[in-house]
């Protein structure tokens, strides 16, 4: 088969399952709808894997094509085009396994929800728009993919409508990814204007002769355009990729079914962000005031959000802190220009994510939907796959060597220690801590769901047991990857060249060739390696105390928290963000609409403005009324008048 | 000696009478009528003198189009005042208000 | 003082008086025939300024038809003359004022630009035909507007035989539409009968009136 008809097919195909299951779907029935939408997911992973394959293997060049021309207007060209690289191909074969793995997890976790078709109609969806994102040729198609895996986002954490809490949940991250769009908007825009293209090639190709412009965004400050458009650029992707102050919808959307949090919110949308910053890593490159800019917020992410995860209960929240973090791990990297590190660690993270999120799922369904950490405890009698996966899956978070988070992680590291630019000291501590914190966390939450003595009440207890295979298999399969695919990728993606045609890194940021030399003597020799650096000392710091207060002292997490009260009062309030975006923002801007909307709009606007002129003109015309008497003496008055006027002024004026 | 100024004296003051009777006759549209025609009498005076010390006869041309267009509108103006009789069996001006908005 | 501006202050003096007497009089009927008056006297000013076909233009049309058919008017009206004299004192006071300034402003326009300086001309040489200077214009230079002017008159005709005419259900007249619009069946109606009246029916008829 062609290989454009292939990439064509590879985002048409969950659409035309999102359709039939979404609109045919009483039609079709239950297994009619998941066999359809898994079967269009599957066929599109397969496609998938061989358009990467063709890629990697048989070095397919980089296809850069329009599909369909839109619009043009102005010599601004509206289109729909696939730029399928190293990059993209990476990215579509995760999305769509990941996406695959899900399908198949939720036959089991939402089994018995009325809402099961709508459910696969939107996963669809979303694989659909996740893959427009990451195929997009233009900034155009990457703005419609965006937004539409927001819209699904949206849909799919509001996919209890009946809840209040989701509700609120999904309006709380629909309009906090606004504030984010807002920015990507603006820098699309900005690119429009100054490099008079969406396309990226054209853009990228514009990029030098941008560099020398400046913009005066306030009176007496000149700002390097680039450097204006990346930030930009970027709070879009602080926005999807929840970085810190955008950051607060993130956790809150754990109020959606768990598939969608492993799928959506951990391993594909939330790395949207990253995805495009790595994808204009040309213009990126150029401003290395946007650069630190990222270091930063991506350093403060990876430390604080990590913290606040220790102090949570519900066994999701906890991994939504965890991913976070590791995003925050993520921006780092790419503030520290190692873009390709950055993507390395969004792929190992994407399966090792999801499998500890389909875990919790497991665990969830396991206890009838309860999600209260404090409330489970020995749990790996009951559910022996789920706690191996688990364990796998933490192992992988917190960098053990050899596991694939453990390449990744380490790599960010080091990446962050050879760069040279403002924030990297911050970020290096950031990223150490960060390590602590991880171990901590995770085996917190390993050891009060799996282990030690249970907390569950008798009639859970009872019903506790394994989930079945359609839960099971995606976590094995899940597993595999999130244990090996560091080790087998990591030479050829970062230092082989893999991703070169995709990412571009100037010389003298180029920390990542720098690295080249670690991997001298091949993974393994890294692996074994990893047990002597203090990385691994730091993780093993976090999993000893993790183990000396959770597992060995079960009392014990109640006294430090007692000791530690303002430290934990902070932690539990997330900093005090939601009560600052609620009591202040949200509230602030209630009241500015409502005075707006009574004064601006009410009073002046509509009383004024509206109604005000229409009395206006009512009283002039009663007034100019009285004139028209209707008798006719009363006009010829008036001419005559008029006359003598005249006369007046032939007397006066000549 | 007879000025030219003399003549026009003549129609301005036949003008003015004319306006003060549109004054003073509220109640009847016969005699506004009447005051109208006396108003083209006086115009018609100057062109005639004018014509005449200006030695130029175009002036006299107008008069005789003001003389065809007054005695058409005379006999509108009459048509009108009868059917108006007719209607409303007066020709009070006082009392013709319909058009008041 | 030479006998021209005798004939023009004697003339003016009645032209004004007959004036002042229309707007005052208050009987329409009155007012009419002053209104002649004042026209005679324009008449023979302008004769005075050797215009004579107008002069008798307008002692022919305007006395001897417009008038008629005014006092004609007045008479077929019956305006009562008590209600004309009515309500005269209230606009009286602003009538003069405008008057007034309307003449001031005359006459200081007609008094200092000169015209008073502009003496009459030499009289019109013998055999001098006043009608046929004016009759060469109007039928060369002003031919059309002597056209239009003739089709205004026309209209004016038309117009006030419309706006005064009156339909009376009583009077009889032809409708040639209707009369070719007619169908046989309208007017003939073919009826079968028997020739003979039946034999019962007449006597039964008689029986029960």
């Amino acid at each position: 088969m062609h290989i454009e008809s292939v990439l064509l097919l590879i985002p048409l195909l969950p659409l035309a399952g999102c359709l039939i299951a979404g609109l045919f779907g009483r039609l079709v029935g239950r297994a009619g709808a998941h066999w359809v939408t898994i079967l269009a997911v599957a066929a599109s992973f397969g496609l998938s894997s061989y358009v990467a394959w063709e890629v990697f293997f048989n070095d397919l060049p980089v296809l850069n094509y329009s599909v369909y021309t839109w619009a043009v207007t102005d010599g601004l060209r509206f289109e729909i085009g696939f730029l399928v690289d190293s990059l993209t191909a990476l990215m579509m074969v995760v999305v769509t396994f990941v996406s695959l793995m899900v399908h198949i997890y939720t036959v089991g976790y939402m089994h018995d929800d009325p809402g099961y078709q709508r459910f696969f109609a939107y996963i669809n969806l979303f694989t659909f728009a996740m893959l427009m994102l990451v195929m997009a040729n233009n900034f155009l198609q990457l703005f419609f993919g965006w937004e539409a895996v927001g819209v699904v986002s949206y849909l799919l954490i509001g996919f209890w409508f009946r809840k209040d809490s989701a509700v609120r949940a999904n309006l709380k991250a629909f309009l906090v990814n606004r504030a984010g769009d807002f920015g990507l908007i603006l820098g699309v825009a900005a690119v429009v204007v100054y490099a008079g293209s969406l396309d990226y090639a054209t853009v990228f190709a514009a990029v030098p002769a941008m560099e020398g412009q400046t913009i005066s965004l306030f009176p007496g400050t000149e700002w390097s355009i680039l450097t204006f458009i990346c930030i930009c650029l970027f709070i879009g992707a602080m926005g999807k990729s929840a970085q810190v102050p955008l950051h607060v919808w993130l956790p809150d959307s754990m109020e959606g079914p768990t598939p969608i949090s492993a799928l959506i919110h951990a391993a594909t949308m939330v790395t949207a962000g990253i995805f495009m910053v790595a994808r204009l890593s040309p213009m990126f490159e150029a401003s290395v005031p946007a650069l630190s800019f990222i270091l930063v917020i991506g350093a403060i992410t990876a430390l604080f959000m990590g913290l606040v995860g220790i102090v949570q209960t519900d066994i999701k929240r906890v991994v939504a802190y965890s991913t976070l973090s590791q995003l925050g791990y993520m921006t780092v990297a790419l503030g520290v220009s190692a873009y390709s590190v950055a993507i390395f660690h969004l792929m190992t993270h994407a399966f090792f994510k999801a499998l500890l999120f389909l875990a919790a799922g497991s665990v969830i369904i396991a206890l009838h939907h309860k999600q209260d950490l404090r409330q489970m405890g020995g749990l790996a009698k009951y559910l022996p796959i789920t706690a191996a996966t688990a364990w796998l899956g933490s192992l992988a978070l917190i960098g053990f060597p050899f596991f694939s988070g453990f390449y990744s992680k380490d790599l960010i590291i080091e990446a962050v220690k050879l760069a040279d630019r403002p924030g990297v000291a911050f970020a290096t501590f950031a990223v150490y801590a960060g390590v602590v914190i991880t171990a901590l966390y995770s085996f917190r939450m390993l050891y009060l769901a799996f282990h030690g003595p249970t907390r569950m009440d008798e009639a859970t207890r009872a019903h506790a047991h394994e989930s079945p295979w359609v839960v099971t298999v995606p976590l094995i399969l899940l597993a595999i990857p999130s244990v090996l695919i560091g080790y087998f990728t990591v030479v050829p993606l970062l230092f082989g060249g893999a991703l070169a045609d995709a990412i571009f890194v100037r010389e003298a940021h180029d920390v990542v060739a720098r690295l080249a030399y670690k991997f001298e003597d091949g993974p393994f020799a890294f692996g074994l390696h990893g047990f002597l650096t203090p990385v691994f000392w730091l993780a093993m710091l976090g999993v000893g105390l993790a183990t000396w207060i959770y597992l060995f002292n079960p009392g014990m997490a109640e006294t430090v928290k007692q000791r530690l009260l303002p430290l934990w009062k902070i932690l539990d309030n997330k900093y005090g963000f939601d009560d600052f975006y609620i009591k202040g923002v949200t509230a602030g801007t209630l009241k500015l609409s409502s005075g707006l909307s009574s004064r601006g709009d009410g009073q002046i606007i509509d009383g004024w403005l509206v109604n005000g002129s229409a009395r206006l003109v009512g009283r002039v015309s009663a007034a100019v009324r009285t004139l028209q008497s209707g008798f006719v003496f009363h006009y010829a008055f008036a001419m005559i008048i008029g006359l003598v006027a005249m006369l007046a002024s032939f007397v006066l004026l000549r | 000696m007879l000025t030219l100024a003399h003549f026009l004296t003549l129609g301005a003051v036949l003008f003015c009478i004319s306006v003060a009777g549109i004054f003073l006759n509220r109640r009847n549209v016969l005699i506004l009528l009447m005051c109208i025609e006396l108003m083209l009498l006086a115009v018609n005076i100057n062109f005639v003198a004018f014509s005449r010390f200006l030695d130029n006869m175009d002036g006299q041309v107008f008069v005789f189009f003001i003389l065809t267009v007054a005695a058409a509108e005379a006999a509108i103006g009459l048509a009108i005042l009868v059917v108006l009789f007719r209607n409303r069996r007066s020709i009070d001006v006082e009392e013709l208000s319909d058009l008041r908005g | 003082m030479p006998i021209i501006e005798i004939v023009f202050y004697l003339f003016g003096t009645i032209l004004i008086a007959s004036a002042l007497s229309v707007v005052t009089v208050g009987n329409p009927i009155y007012a009419a025939l002053f209104l002649v008056l004042s026209f005679f006297s324009a008449a023979c000013i302008w004769l005075l300024l050797q215009a004579e076909f107008l002069a008798i233009v307008l002692v022919l049309v305007y006395v001897g038809a417009v008038m008629v058919l005014f006092l004609f008017v007045v008479m077929m009206l019956d305006v009562k003359a008590a209600s004309i004299k009515q309500g005269l004192a209230g606009f009286l006071p602003v009538g003069l004022v405008v008057a007034f300034a309307m003449a001031l402003q005359m006459f200081l326009v007609i008094w200092t630009r000169g015209l008073e300086a502009i003496p009459m001309p030499e009289p019109r040489p013998e055999g001098y035909s006043h009608t046929r200077e004016l009759g060469e214009l109007l039928y060369t230079d002003y031919l059309y507007a002597f056209e239009i002017a003739a089709v205004l008159l026309l209209v004016a005709i038309i117009a006030a035989i419309m706006l005064t005419h009156r339909d009376r259900p009583s009077t009889k007249k032809q409708d040639p539409s209707r009369q070719v619009r007619v169908k046989r069946e309208e007017r003939v109606r073919l009826v079968s009968m028997a020739a003979e009246k039946p034999a019962g029916g007449g006597e039964k008829g008689e029986g029960q009136s």
